[in-house]
């Protein structure tokens, strides 16, 4: 299945295992984890379900609500929250573009051309992974804080009336997709890296050994060899950016313009207590997701990997 | 021509990798700004931050709680995950490809999705959330991340050792401790490291199966509203420090065994 769109071992190793045996340990081993992720996993999209058709209780306070079957719901969200639904894919499908612009000559770097510096490569590598290990709240913070009206950025914009003295960066379109950009930006670059790193440099001699020329050879040699870990970390990179609102919060790099459908989604649950319209927007949300991937994962011609 | 393009290439990266640092960079030298109310201006360089961290309020106390959570789901994780990668790579069983979409279907969902959902059914059942329901939700997505790292340390496994150990009478039992397990520990301490990372660090899930138990992301995301004081700062530099020192570690003592392996052969 698509575990190896997600990048880490081929499953193709688990077929090369010759010692592949049946025994009743196999069980004891799955059920565990498998119970596990059916109780807390699978049961609560159930719960989702079913709260997404509740209706209110008649008279009943603010929060309380009755299990029915209630399609209005969706068409209610929909029509109540279609620049959300919107900009969510819009958001997302631009940062997962400059992430991948950015993050692609980057793995390349990293995973080819290092290679006859492996303290080098390393080095690099660890810098790739460091922003894991920093509270990504405060990371995002960081960007609102330089991006602030008062900040370097926007002085410096200014100075050199690139932007009009009255303009600003924090809470537009531009800093959320920035954010989110940054924010991914190692998810998309770790897999790319990791096809890269494997890849045959004698397939690359043999393409300038006929002569093509080093574009050529990039676009029919190794691109497409790097195709599978480009999947996975556009993948990496699109669905959690899709479902994300830390970066178009108001409180962080968005305004109330740039709200997108995670933001709703906490709004409508936490705030509103409205669980009907957040459980069927986050069911709107993952069938539209499940839906372009299946469709990304198929054109991109990476089915076999699935 | 093409020299020029070469050059433009190494400029990029390593313009993309300075990017990558900016806000790690500017994390931690506002743990040392000497802030008093909003750590927002440079306002001079301090060390009370950090020799005072806990006397911001709720800073530690939450800290305390994200490690408490993140130690819990990592257990219970990395065992359960574990198990299933092993069963995966070494053992035929039914239900193969409904087992693997399962554990591919969590890191495919957003995370808000997990979090409502888990939340809905928190409420449907009239569970008190609390640190429980965080520790529930955090094990839940971090099994699939653990059954990906460790499997593909299972999968490079040379089947050959173990027929080793069988062929020397070890029952299987003896030949999974002394032989598959050791084996497997780099793989699996990775998958640790990697959940009690994606754990500590949660925010999404964590804000949605919370109730009023405050982890550290929940403090900073509360915070950024009214400004978060430099303590914040502190605590998440710290955590960078000794996750850098910890994969160094890691690193380093990797190109050593390595080079031990070399010699010997």
């Amino acid at each position: 299945m698509a575990f190896g769109a997600f990048g880490g071992a081929a499953p193709a190793a688990d077929q090369q295992q010759v010692a592949q045996r049946k025994s009743p340990i196999a069980l004891w081993l799955l059920l565990p984890g498998l119970l596990y992720l059916i109780l807390f996993f699978v049961t609560p999209l159930f719960s989702l379900v079913i709260t997404s058709f509740q209706e209110p209780v008649p008279g009943g306070f603010l929060g309380e609500y009755q299990n029915a079957f209630n399609p209005s719901n969706y068409v209610d969200v929909v029509s109540t929250y279609l620049p959300h639904i919107m900009r969510s894919f819009v958001y997302a499908s631009l940062a997962t573009v400059f992430a991948l612009l950015l993050g692609y000559p980057v793995a390349y770097v990293i995973g080819v051309k290092l290679r006859p510096y492996p303290l080098v490569q390393s080095l690099a590598l660890v810098i790739l992974i460091a922003p894991f290990f920093i509270s990504f709240l405060l990371r995002t913070i960081a960007w609102k804080q330089i991006f602030a009206d008062e900040g370097v950025v926007v002085g410096l914009l200014k100075s050199m009336q690139i932007i009009p003295a009255d303009a600003y960066l924090t809470g537009t379109p531009f800093s959320v997709v920035f954010g989110l950009t940054y924010m991914f930006l190692p998810f998309m670059a770790l897999p790319i890296y990791t096809t890269l790193e494997k890849l045959d440099l004698r397939y690359v001699e043999a393409g300038s050994d006929l002569y093509e020329s080093p574009f050529t050879v990039f676009r029919t040699v190794t691109f497409p060899l790097s195709l599978p870990g480009v999947v996975s970390g556009t993948l990496l990179t699109f669905i959690p950016a899709t479902g994300d609102y830390i970066n178009a919060s108001r409180d962080f790099l968005g305004s109330t313009d740039t709200a997108m459908m995670g933001n709703v989604i906490e709004a409508n649950f936490l705030v509103l207590q409205n669980f009907p319209a957040a459980a069927a927007l986050s069911l709107i949300l993952m069938m539209s997701i499940l839906v372009l991937v299946s469709v990304y994962v198929k054109r991109s011609g990476t089915d076999d990997l699935l | 021509m093409r020299g020029f393009g070469k050059y433009l290439l190494w400029v990029y990266s390593g313009m993309a990798l300075v990017f990558l640092l900016i806000p790690v960079i500017y994390t931690i030298v506002f743990s040392f700004n000497d802030a008093r109310r909003t750590n927002i201006i440079w306002r001079g360089f301090t060390f009370d931050n950090w020799l005072n961290v806990c006397d911001a309020q709720d800073v530690c106390p939450s800290f305390m709680n994200s490690i408490i959570v993140a130690g819990v789901s990592t257990v219970l994780a990395t065992a359960m995950g574990t198990a299933i990668a092993i069963a995966l790579v070494r053992y035929r069983f039914k239900f193969r490809q409904a087992t693997t979409l399962l554990l591919f279907l969590p890191m495919a969902t957003p995370e808000v999705v997990l979090g409502a959902g888990l939340a809905a059914q928190f409420l449907q059942l009239g569970v008190n959330k609390g640190l429980g329901t965080i520790i529930i939700a955090h094990t839940m997505f971090c099994i699939s991340f653990v059954v990906v790292t460790v499997r593909a340390r299972v999968a490079v496994l040379d089947p050959a050792l173990e027929e080793a150990g069988r062929d020397l009478y070890g029952s299987p039992n003896q030949v999974f401790w002394r032989v598959t397990f050791p084996l497997l520990v780099p793989g699996i301490t990775a998958a640790a490291l990697l959940s009690f990372a994606l754990s500590f660090d949660d925010f999404i899930i964590t804000n949605f199966n919370a109730g009023a138990a405050v982890t550290f992301p929940r403090f900073v995301y509360t915070a950024a509203a009214r400004g978060i004081p430099a303590e914040a700062n502190v605590i998440a530099a710290g955590v960078f420090f000794v996750a850098i020192a910890l994969v160094l570690i890691t690193q380093i003592s990797g190109a050593i065994k390595r080079k031990r392996l070399a010699a010997a052969n």
